[in-house]
């Protein structure tokens, strides 16, 4: 295989990204701590231009080094996500480092790197090549959950994500390699044509997908491979816990759908159960034990693992459908995750700015009468809680909507009346921490006593959540149809 | 159905939202004021509307249709027939007397708390004029959330449960209806209009599955016997104005739900479960009134007179006759009043004795004469007086009821005599009994605020009471239209390819300028 210039152009963001972070790991060492500041710009300018590219390509989709890449309305779709997502990572990173202290240049580096295994990740059409980006994807982020080197719990988060990780990587290689034995590609559409009036029954293929399943239900925090998000999510610095939360689930969403709808997609009735299986434990189980947590981040990990059970029902309803309307369901997890993104990044932005002495406020407890100390931010939260929990006029309601809509149409009208009733029973602890905020006295202020940091990028970051939020909940048309439009290119 | 003329209903939904957001750039001092323009604004804005409808038509008047989200299509659809109107204007009124309430009674976070009435008067007028379903679920839900707040941060001492039990309770109803929603619009030509889905013959065991869904939002909104324990918490843990709002606006919602989505769209399941119903209804008037009886707090007590109250209207609506369902629509907009006027005349002995109990509350005649006048009207409003408005309803009610089964009328009856009972004695307490002399310096008459908060409501009772034609003359063809959808099935049923049925009727000649107007492609 030769390499084009075709080929170079089609990954031409790729290729600027990962320039974009071995220029930050080279110029870290050689710039002054006064004007690290530098290095994140370089970053943040590096997303406009990708994001331009990506933009540029929506709609004239192509493929790359003879067919491992392929550059479509899908993989653009999560890509111009996840650029958003790494620029607010970027500007929420500013003042978050200051405060915890981390000035680490390579800090931006290994963001970008994660970031480029995501677009790997997305823009694969070759289960070798979306391994390759999950990997890289992976390795940085393990890095960045233990920068935080001072606290035992960042150290422990960054050990257990990495054990566990390693170990899913492994099974979903494992599994990859069966799938080639069974089918004799690793390349999706070949699968797909191989595994045609395959046999449901089948026992390699039948192996092969549980293991890529596993592999990835490990990526997306799904129960019963969720043990290692509550750990890692708390002690991981917080941009780091946000920035996992919302673009490393984006990107295994994005690898994992298209690796089940359209490579696996003669097989959609033995996944499609799996995951109904996998998604009502996940309801349950995410739903039911952030009940209890009293730890803001620990809460949202539960939170997330909630999200990412919703999401499945999408998946679900995909492999339920006839493929003509199948891509209805995908485009209603598209959906589900671009608008999750905004509330999820906007509650953990809140969290990042609420310090206590020199550590942060993560606590429940520290939320107490916020709204009398910081009215605004304490109305942003209550918005973001709100979309999350799902209640209209917002973005979390819009995503429910689409979501539960693909249900119905599959003829699972149960699981979505289950999946409302946990969505009930989720109210009460995102209503938990509204209770705090509102209708809680303030603690007496002392040194300790929580404060805000406030600052302009983080004003921005925070105007990019609420803005998501709120326009999408009034208005979700245009990502309403983005998502459809992206959708379709998968077959 | 085209959109066209002036947009009414938007701006009666947008002016109180915009009046909200506007609250957080006034100064604390001004914040009372700028609430109480804006809602008297927005009911200026609404009165038009009672002398332009058009009482003759049952067709959606004031219309307004915009698509809102492409697929599946949802569409910003508004509109007002006979029984929405004197809902929207119920609301529009009580409004300003609930801002006016609020004026000392509410210290803390003042513009917040008018910034939460504000937005909950936007989606109440919106919950009522949505033509969408979805855009209806909206607005339904929106509201939860401001409610939520108003009673947990404003709320009385045990406020924390009263509010999650309200929001947990309400939104436990709703996600149900959210399913049969979809499950409508798959199974209903996909569209989520609500006059299109009105049209059309739905499966007995589609109606049976989708009514029970229904039935459980809007059985906890109402709330109907065994779904109401969250009403007396929510009720006497909220401040005043959330009181009102409560008692006389969000329970219509729920039987608002059953006129407009349970009754047209699924007359086959209604009729099967209208049974249950009635004894439900039943068993809510007797029982809470007898609740009633029993208080000693006097918020608890209307309370459980309003679980006593919405009985009735329960019952009137699934009688399925004229009387019936004009009788509970004319008791909603009834109870909307004398239960507001009750809690504002709570409200007010409250912010002098800081007590709601009845026996710190003793004897107030002597020393606040016009007070007791007032509370003693609305109580006899309450007990449905000859001459009052809610005797109207109940009668209209009652003789639905006895067309029906003579027996249910006799027992709901019963509900009346227990009204009559746990309603002066109270009266005979509150105002006539001998006063403690603890709390007589504190016991000042009405000032001109209070005054001008009772008496729009005072004149309202008689009013309806003494003339209540304007409003059944209003709601007559839309009443007609619902019951001809109740008892015998659509008009049209749907062709085999799904095809939605027009309109229900041609357009008749003599058209007043709206409906002529909204006729217009």
């Amino acid at each position: 295989m030769m390499l084009s210039a075709h080929d170079l152009f089609a990954i031409l963001p790729e290729l600027l990204v990962i320039f974009a972070a071995c220029a930050v790991l080279v110029l870290d060492p050689i710039t002054p701590s006064s004007r690290k500041d530098g290095l994140a710009w370089l970053s943040l300018g590096t997303m406009a231009v990708c994001m331009g590219l990506t933009a540029a390509r929506f709609g004239s989709p192509t493929t790359a080094f003879g067919g491992l890449v392929v550059i479509d309305n899908y993989s653009c779709f999560w890509k111009l996500l996840l650029y958003f997502v790494t620029g607010l990572t970027i500007l929420l990173s500013f003042s978050y480092l200051k405060e915890e202290r981390i000035c680490l240049g390579e800090y931006y580096g290994f963001i970008l790197l994660a970031l480029s295994g995501m677009m790997v990740m997305v823009s694969g059409a070759d289960l070798l090549t979306i391994y390759l980006g999950t990997e890289l994807m992976s390795l940085s982020l393990y890095v960045m959950a233990g920068l935080k080197r001072a606290e035992a719990k960042s150290l422990e988060a960054s050990a257990k994500y990495f054990v566990l990780g390693a170990f899913s990587s492994g099974i979903l290689l494992y599994g990859i390699s069966l799938l080639y034995g069974s089918a004799g590609s690793t390349q999706l559409p070949a699968i797909a044509t191989a595994i045609a009036g395959r046999s449901l029954d089948d026992p390699l293929l039948l192996f092969a997908t549980i293991l890529i399943a596993v592999g990835f239900s490990f990526k997306l925090a799904v129960v019963p491979f969720h043990m290692w998000t509550p750990d890692v999510y708390q002690g991981a610095p917080t941009s780091v816990t946000a920035f996992m939360a919302v673009a490393s689930k984006a990107a295994s969403f994005g690898a994992f759908m298209r690796v089940f709808v359209e490579g696996l997609g003669g097989v959609r009735a033995n996944w499609s159960l799996l995951f109904l299986l996998l998604c009502i434990g996940t309801l349950i189980l995410g739903n039911i034990v952030a009940l209890v947590q009293t730890n803001v981040k620990r809460m949202l990990a539960y939170s997330s693992i909630a999200h990412a059970g919703y999401a499945l029902i999408g998946v679900v309803a995909a492999g339920r459908l006839a493929p003509a309307e199948a891509s209805a369901a995908v485009s209603s997890v598209m959906l589900y995750i671009a608008l999750y993104a905004f509330m999820t990044f906007g509650a953990f932005t809140i969290i990042a700015m609420l310090r206590k002495g020199g550590l942060e406020g993560d606590e429940i407890e520290d939320f107490s009468g916020l709204a009398k100390r910081h009215p605004f931010a304490a109305l942003l939260m209550l918005v973001f809680m709100v979309s999350l929990a799902g209640i209209p006029p917002t973005a979390g309601f819009i995503g429910k909507f689409y979501v539960f809509m693909s249900a119905v149409q599959a003829g699972l009208t149960w699981l979505a009346v289950l999946a409302l009733v946990f969505a009930a029973i989720s109210a009460y602890f995102y209503l938990r921490l509204v209770m705090v905020m509102y209708m809680r006295e303030p603690e007496a202020v002392s040194a300790l006593s929580p404060r805000f940091v406030s600052t302009p990028a983080l004003s921005i970051v925070l105007a990019c959540a609420i803005a998501g939020v709120v326009f999408f909940g009034l208005y979700p048309d245009p990502i309403v149809n983005l998502a459809t439009q992206a959708a379709l290119s998968l077959k | 159905m085209q959109s066209g003329g002036f947009p009414w209903l938007t701006l009666l939904i947008l002016l109180p939202l915009a009046g909200a957001a506007a609250l957080f750039f006034v100064k604390e001092t001004s914040v009372r004021m700028v609430a109480l323009g804006v809602s008297v604004a927005d009911l200026l804005l609404s009165l038009p509307l009672w002398w332009l409808f058009d009482g003759a038509s049952s067709r959606m008047q004031f219309a307004e249709d915009v698509t809102w989200i492409t697929s599946p299509p949802i569409h910003y659809h508004l509109g007002l027939d006979g029984i929405s109107l004197p809902l929207v204007l119920m609301t529009t009124v009580l409004m300003p007397l609930c801002v006016a309430i609020s004026w000392r009674s509410i210290e803390t976070r003042v513009s917040s708390f008018m910034a939460m009435l504000l937005i909950m008067e936007g989606a109440m007028i919106g919950v009522f004029a949505a033509l969408d379903f979805v855009l209806f679920y909206v607005f339904w839900e929106a509201m939860l959330i401001p409610m939520y707040l108003l009673i947990g941060v404003w709320g009385g001492p045990n406020r924390l449960y009263a509010a999650i039990k309200f929001f947990l309770y309400t939104l436990a109803g709703s996600i149900l209806l959210l399913v049969a929603i979809l499950a409508l619009y798959f199974q209903g030509g996909h569209t989520f209009d609500i006059v299109q889905l009105s049209q059309q013959a739905y499966a007995p065991r589609l109606q049976f599955w989708l009514f029970l869904a229904f039935f459980a939002a809007f059985a906890v909104k109402v709330p109907m016997f065994p779904f109401h324990t969250w009403l007396p918490d929510a009720h006497v843990e909220a401040p005043t104005a959330g009181s009102v709002i409560l008692a006389s606006v969000l329970l219509k919602m729920g039987t608002y739900g059953f006129l407009r989505f349970s009754l047209p769209m699924l007359p086959d399941a209604s009729k099967d479960f209208a049974p249950m119903i009635v004894v439900l209804s039943i068993i809510a008037i007797v029982y809470g009134a007898y609740m009633a009886l029993a208080q000693a707090d006097l918020k608890k007590l209307i309370a459980y007179s309003s679980v006593s109250h919405m009985g009735f209207v329960t019952l009137g609506l699934f009688m399925f006759n004229q009387q019936g369902i004009e009788g509970a629509v004319m008791q909603m907009v009834n109870h909307g009043i004398t239960t507001g006027g009750l809690f504002l005349c709570v409200g007010v002995i409250y912010e002098r004795t800081h007590s709601r109990q009845i026996a710190d509350n003793v004897g107030l005649t002597k020393p606040m004469p016009q007070y007791a006048t007032l509370l003693v009207i609305f109580s006899l409003s309450s007990l449905g007086l000859p001459g009052t408005n809610s005797f109207v309803g109940e009668f209209l009610v009652l003789a639905g009821t006895f067309l029906w089964s003579k027996i249910a009328a006799a027992l709901a009856s019963l509900g009346i005599i227990l009204a009559a009972a746990y309603m002066l004695w109270m009266v005979q307490r509150v105002a006539f009994g001998v006063p403690s002399p603890h709390h007589l310096p504190k016991l000042t008459d009405l000032n001109r605020r209070e005054m001008a908060t009772l008496v729009p409501l005072v004149v309202l009772v008689f009013w309806i009471g003494l003339f209540p034609n304007p409003i059944l003359s209003r709601m007559h063809a839309s009443v007609t239209n619902v019951i001809a959808r109740a008892t015998h099935g659509p008009q049209e049923s749907p062709t085999s390819t799904g095809q939605i049925s027009p309109v229900v009727e041609p357009v008749p000649a003599a058209q007043t300028v709206q409906s002529t107007e909204a006729a217009r492609p």
